[in-house]
């Protein structure tokens, strides 16, 4: 409460030097209201402090920051001759607080004004309301921000003071609700009502509560409460309010949930892709994720430190570089290894996990075991709000442009080169393709290069949205099996379904189970589907399926 | 035609494995109880609990072998029905701690740490023995029978069955590490003190518990023994070989299937339940898709499609990680994945084909391209 | 007769109806692939105790119609029945196979890491359950019958030798005993001299005449003399489709028949 308070008080002072003096001036009558309400602040009644204080707010002189400062760190005191005083903060001067002379007697007898919570609350909202007539807009909004999460009575005038003045949207459709809020409690119908109107049509379900409170007359306070016309109005905004509450939530799931498909999709397309080809499922296919990432990681120290100025274009530097790698240990790896387990699938299986467990180990040595830190860069730090209540961040925005331009370029690579041409022969006949002429062990390399390096292009992705550590990969691994099965085998369309259906349920789930109890319904969700489905979603029927 | 008529044993093989199992259950014993602490052939209480755990391994290692190395099915979930069946035991000793918690309550510390007030369902029975160890026996029966029925009637399998029970383990994984799902979260169940009376920190008691194991895994030896000699076993070599023509002979496969994946399931159970008190700690971590790997690799490493294989590679692979987890910690990853891939690329038939191989003899009639 | 007591009987021939004298009835079956029709409301009968052939050309069907037939495949429409009483499309593969109707694959399919003993004493008839295979003793009767079979295949004295170690020619024997051990009433054979030599394949002739009369045997294939030489009846299959069935000079100078055929032969 104080920290944030201070914030605000800071930026006050920080626009003060800032304001036209003549604007204060043609505001507030200097000479009488200011300094009696400034002493007011100082009394030893606490009513008395909090009249003066709605007094402040109410005259919207910024002349008044430095006496709020001083009492809500109780450096505001009273002498005996009932001076109000404005202590420093070294303890060793103080100025009059209404006058701003320095103050030429004793500091030691002073006495203290009698602050509590109550009043702190005030004070912080009557420090708002100044800041309201700052003039960068971005304090303003900030002010109003503040202010409308705390709707008090006595703020009322200064708020509606300030909206007639505010030109910018935002901070004054802040405003508006605030006093929408605050007239929720007011005793004229009309207003209420008005109040009411306001609410629903603002789409802020933060007021969903105090709406709720109305239509089922808990406040029986005044009158009004039981007044059907009210309790009417309100029920129609609450039902305005969930609709889009209910809108707002689901393009979140959607938005979410495409992103999470994006990651899933990135990790899983190399590995459908090679299983697709050579049926053996590649357990240190997670591993390529990681190694894409580390790359990232390298790319990124590299041009800190060499071209510090360049520092953020790391990120399309190591968009190559990751595939390079992670395509270069892949086909290393299926020269030395999984080709000598052709038509062992299971070994492979296995084989495959004891070199995820080596590159695990090698990038610990190297690296060491604890994350490290890549960071988004400029282009892709923040989000933007689509609507109220649903941020865009600008990372997964790129995850999803990303995923579609890889897709793309997979296309491309499968469907109009030749290498593509081979690797769907292969997919589909080995022995046929094999009889044609097509070196089918040279495709298994270059396909598994290609699925590798795909997965070192995910992990280039995954360092933008989640943790870079040695066992990034493992956390992948189930998941991506997960798209493979679900997806079916050959067909990149089977993929692209399989892991945007997933990370759509995912998100859709997780807001009713919780997001591991929403992770073990969609294993088992899949598992189900497998039973109907074997072969995936684009199945391939016949006595060729088996 | 040997084979078809001998017993479960020849002559030779019974008189060796009655001298191993009389050695496993004689010297580890008298070497921890009998001798002094100071003599240098005694035996520690923490190698004594070392040694119990590797016997529980090695009857992982032969349930995981019956399932693939004879019927060709490789599950990378059996630590799953490894750690459901020490959760039984756990649930047990921790009811056996009632009142003794940090809380003086009945309920597990980690209960009435989320504020719980009474004992979740699912967790009453198990205060008795017999109870708990019924379960240890029936949940990674039943659900093994459940998952098994639902898998191989859709036919999945190779690789897809692989990677589905690994999926498995994982989600049973996920669900164990949420508190509310009342198995004491991330750090499961510890502490235990007693099991039938006796302080899980007696040397007896470790010596105890050690024998048992050593029971139960000449007993599923015997087990496993009894099924690949018999005709059910044939059967299952041929499903691993060629099940269209065993479908065409006129077996079902599926009752088959599940009939051994079951009895792999339970018995990994039973060798969850004695390896909870000796190790003293049960948690989700058990279930970790790696562990269930590694699993495997101890039947391959032995040897699959052998009984004598698996009980070797348990305890070769887990003795190597002993030893290097402590002498060249940094080193053991690589160990580990070069076991794999050696295994698999130039071992097939594990250490136990090898030794054939060496010694001359020629039988590859378990040898598996899977 | 009603499916539970098929189930129970575990494959005894006796139980099928085969009053009509046919033993295997296809009714108006159609099958379709992707929109490829593979069978397309074929109807086919088979005569009790008869040598049946089924040629076509390629992709006409008659692998996916021993697929319908034998459980492996469930047709879209249409039905199969052994006999008057038995409705083979409501039953498992498995359960197919106890009731009495064998089938040898195109490309060999046997057990290759057990003997050809211990693939032979698999395929015998007798009861398939887990409790039979667990506690199942060899019997000298059972003995006696898998040395026979041994000695009807040709293939006596190599009883301990791996089947993966046989040739092509003896695997495919080794199945056909397979099948034999089964005591099948129908015996559905895909290719069964795909792959020999001619004096391989002769004794495959000797073997399946021997065979005819105690079984009904289909035969599928290719090879037009080896047809000859076997077959008293032969079905013409051509794009899922019955294209011409009689006896062999019938089949041979249809006038469709040849066109089917030349017709690919030209293309």
């Amino acid at each position: 409460m104080t920290r944030l308070t201070r914030i605000f008080l800071a930026l006050a002072l920080f626009c003060l030097p800032c304001l036209p003096p003549l604007a204060l001036a043609a505001d507030g009558d200097p000479g009488g209201d200011y300094p009696k309400a400034v002493a007011g602040l100082g009394s030893d009644s606490r009513q008395t402090i909090l009249d003066s204080l709605d007094a402040v707010a109410g005259l919207g002189d910024p002349r008044a920051l430095p006496a709020l400062d001083a009492l809500q760190d109780r450096r505001l005191k009273r002498d005996a001759a009932g001076r109000v005083l404005i202590v420093s903060k070294d303890g060793a001067s103080a100025v009059d607080a209404a006058s701003g002379e320095n103050y030429p007697g004793p500091l030691d007898a002073l006495s203290d004004p009698p602050v509590n919570n109550l009043v702190r609350q005030r004070i912080s909202a009557v420090l708002s309301a100044l800041a309201l007539i700052s003039p960068d807009p971005e304090q303003r909004l900030l002010a109003a921000k503040e202010l409308a999460g705390r709707p008090v009575e006595s703020a009322r005038a200064g708020l509606a003071k300030a909206l007639g003045k505010e030109t910018d949207a935002r901070v004054k459709s802040l405003l508006e609700q605030t006093l929408a809020q605050i007239d929720l409690k007011s005793p004229d119908k009309t207003a209420r009502l008005a109040a009411i109107k306001a609410i629903g049509a603002s789409g802020n379900s933060d007021f969903l509560p105090a709406l709720r409170q109305v239509v089922d007359k808990l406040d029986n306070s005044d009158a009004l409460s039981a007044d059907p016309d009210i309790s009417e109005a309100a029920a129609r905004a609450v039902a305005s309010l969930e609709r889009r509450d209910l809108a707002v939530r689901a393009a979140r799931d959607l938005f979410f949930g495409a992103s999470l498909g994006s990651v899933l999709l990135l990790a899983a397309l190399g590995l459908a892709i090679t299983f697709g080809l050579m049926g053996v499922i590649n357990m240190a296919h997670g591993e390529m994720l990681m190694i894409g990432a580390y790359v990232a990681y390298v790319v990124q120290e590299f041009f800190s430190n060499r071209f510090p100025d360049f520092a953020d274009w790391y990120l399309p530097a190591a968009i190559p570089l990751a595939f390079a790698t992670a395509a270069v240990i892949g086909m290393l790896l299926e020269r030395a290894i999984i080709r000598h387990l052709y038509g062992r699938p299971l070994e492979t299986l296995l084989a495959t996990w004891g070199i995820s467990l080596a590159l695990i180990q090698t990038v610990r040595l190297i690296f060491g075991a604890q994350n490290v830190e890549v960071r988004n860069p400029a282009f892709l730090s923040g989000g933007f709000e689509l609507v109220r209540g649903l941020t865009l961040t600008y990372n997964r925005i790129g995850i999803i442009v990303f995923v579609v331009f890889v897709v793309a370029l997979t296309w491309l690579l499968l469907n109009r080169t030749p290498l593509g041409l081979s690797i769907r022969a292969v997919t589909q006949s080995r022995s046929t393709a094999s009889a044609m002429g097509i070196f089918t062990s040279r495709v298994d390399m270059w396909t598994f290069g290609l699925g590798s390096g795909i997965a070192g292009l995910g992990g280039v992705a995954l360092t933008q949205v989640g943790n870079v550590g040695p066992e990034l990969g493992q956390s992948y691994i189930v998941d991506s099996f997960m798209v493979v099965v679900l997806g079916g085998v050959g067909k990149l369309a089977g993929t692209i379904f399989g892991a945007l259906g997933l990370g759509f349920i995912n998100k859709f789930l997780e807001p009713f189970s919780g997001a591991v109890l929403g992770k073990i319904i969609v294993l088992v969700l899949v598992v189900v589907f497998i039973q109907k489905r074997p072969q995936g979603i684009f199945a391939l029927k016949g006595r060729t399926a088996d | 035609m040997t084979k078809n008529t001998a017993g479960l044993l020849s002559p030779v093989a019974w008189t060796a494995f009655a001298a191993a199992l009389g050695a496993a259950v004689l010297i580890v014993p008298v070497l921890n109880l009998a001798l002094p602490a100071d003599s240098a052939l005694h035996a520690p209480d923490y190698l004594v609990a070392l040694m119990g755990k590797f016997l529980c391994y090695a009857m992982v290692a032969l349930a995981i072998d019956l399932i693939w190395g004879f019927t060709g099915i490789l599950s990378l979930g059996h630590g799953m029905f490894f750690a459901l069946g020490g959760y039984a035991m756990g649930m047990h000793l921790m009811r056996g701690i009632a009142g003794e918690g940090v809380y003086r309550s009945d309920l597990p510390d980690f209960m009435v740490f989320l504020d719980w007030k009474e004992l979740p369902w699912y967790w009453h029975g198990f205060e008795h023995f017999w109870f708990a160890m019924l379960m240890a026996v029936l949940v990674p029966g039943a659900f093994a029978l459940v998952f098994g029925f639902f898998a191989f009637r859709s036919r999945i399998k190779g690789v897809y069955f692989s990677i589905i029970t690994q999926a498995m383990t994982y989600a049973a994984m996920l669900l164990f590490f949420r508190n509310n799902t009342g198995f004491g979260g991330n750090n499961g169940l510890t502490d235990f003190k007693r099991l039938l009376g006796f302080s899980l920190l007696e040397s007896g008691t470790k010596v105890g518990l050690y024998v048992a194991s050593a029971l139960a895994l000449a007993g599923t030896f015997l087990l496993c023994r009894f099924v690949t000699v018999s005709k059910l076993g044939r059967v299952l070599i041929a499903i691993r070989d060629a099940e269209s023509r065993v479908m065409f002979s006129g077996y079902d496969p599926l009752r088959y299937k599940l009939f051994v994946w079951t009895l792999s399931a339970v018995l990994c159970g039973v060798a969850g339940a004695l390896y909870a008190p000796q190790v003293g700690i049960i948690n989700p971590s058990e279930m970790h898709p790696g562990n269930s790997i590694e699993m495997a690799i101890w039947a391959a490493v032995g040897g699959r499609g052998t009984l004598i294989g698996p009980i070797i590679g348990a305890w070769l692979v887990n003795g190597a990680k002993s030893v290097f987890t402590v002498a060249f910690p940094d080193l053991w990853l690589y160990f580990l994945g070069a076991i794999f891939i050696a295994t698999t690329l130039f071992l097939p038939a594990g250490i136990v084909g090898l030794g054939r191989l060496l010694s001359g003899r020629k039988n590859g009639r378990h040898g598996e391209r899977s | 007769m009603p499916i539970e007591a098929v189930r129970k009987i575990s494959g005894s021939p006796t139980d099928i109806d085969v009053s009509r004298g046919v033993i295997l009835y296809v009714e108006n079956v159609s099958v379709e692939f992707d929109g490829f029709k593979a069978i397309d409301d074929l109807s086919l009968s088979i005569e009790d105790g008869s040598l049946h052939c089924i040629i076509g050309p390629n992709g006409a069907g008659k692998t996916t119609l021993l697929d319908i037939i034998t459980g492996k495949t469930k047709p879209d429409s249409g039905d199969v029945f052994l006999g008057q009483n038995i409705k083979l499309t409501d039953l498992t593969e498995s359960e197919i196979a106890r009731i009495g109707v064998g089938r040898k694959f195109q490309k060999p399919t046997v057990f290759e890491n057990h003997t050809l003993f211990e693939n032979l004493e698999l395929a015998l008839h007798c009861g398939k359950g887990l409790r039979e295979s667990l506690f199942w003793k060899l019997t000298p009767a059972r003995r006696e019958r898998i040395d026979e079979v041994l000695g009807i295949i040709g293939l006596t004295g190599e009883a301990d030798r791996l089947a993966g170690l046989l040739s092509h020619g003896q695997k495919q024997w080794l199945e056909i005993g397979m099948l034999l051990m089964q005591a099948p009433r129908v015996l559905l054979l895909d290719e069964p001299a795909a792959g020999m030599t001619p004096h391989e394949i002769e004794h495959s002739i000797e073997l399946l005449k021997s065979l005819a009369g105690q079984h009904t045997v289909v035969v599928i294939e290719h090879d037009m003399d080896f047809v000859h030489a076997i077959a008293r009846r032969v079905t013409v299959l051509h794009e899922g489709k019955v294209l011409a069935e009689g006896d062999m000079d019938f089949v041979r100078h249809n006038s469709r028949v040849v066109e089917v055929y030349l017709g690919e032969a030209h293309a």
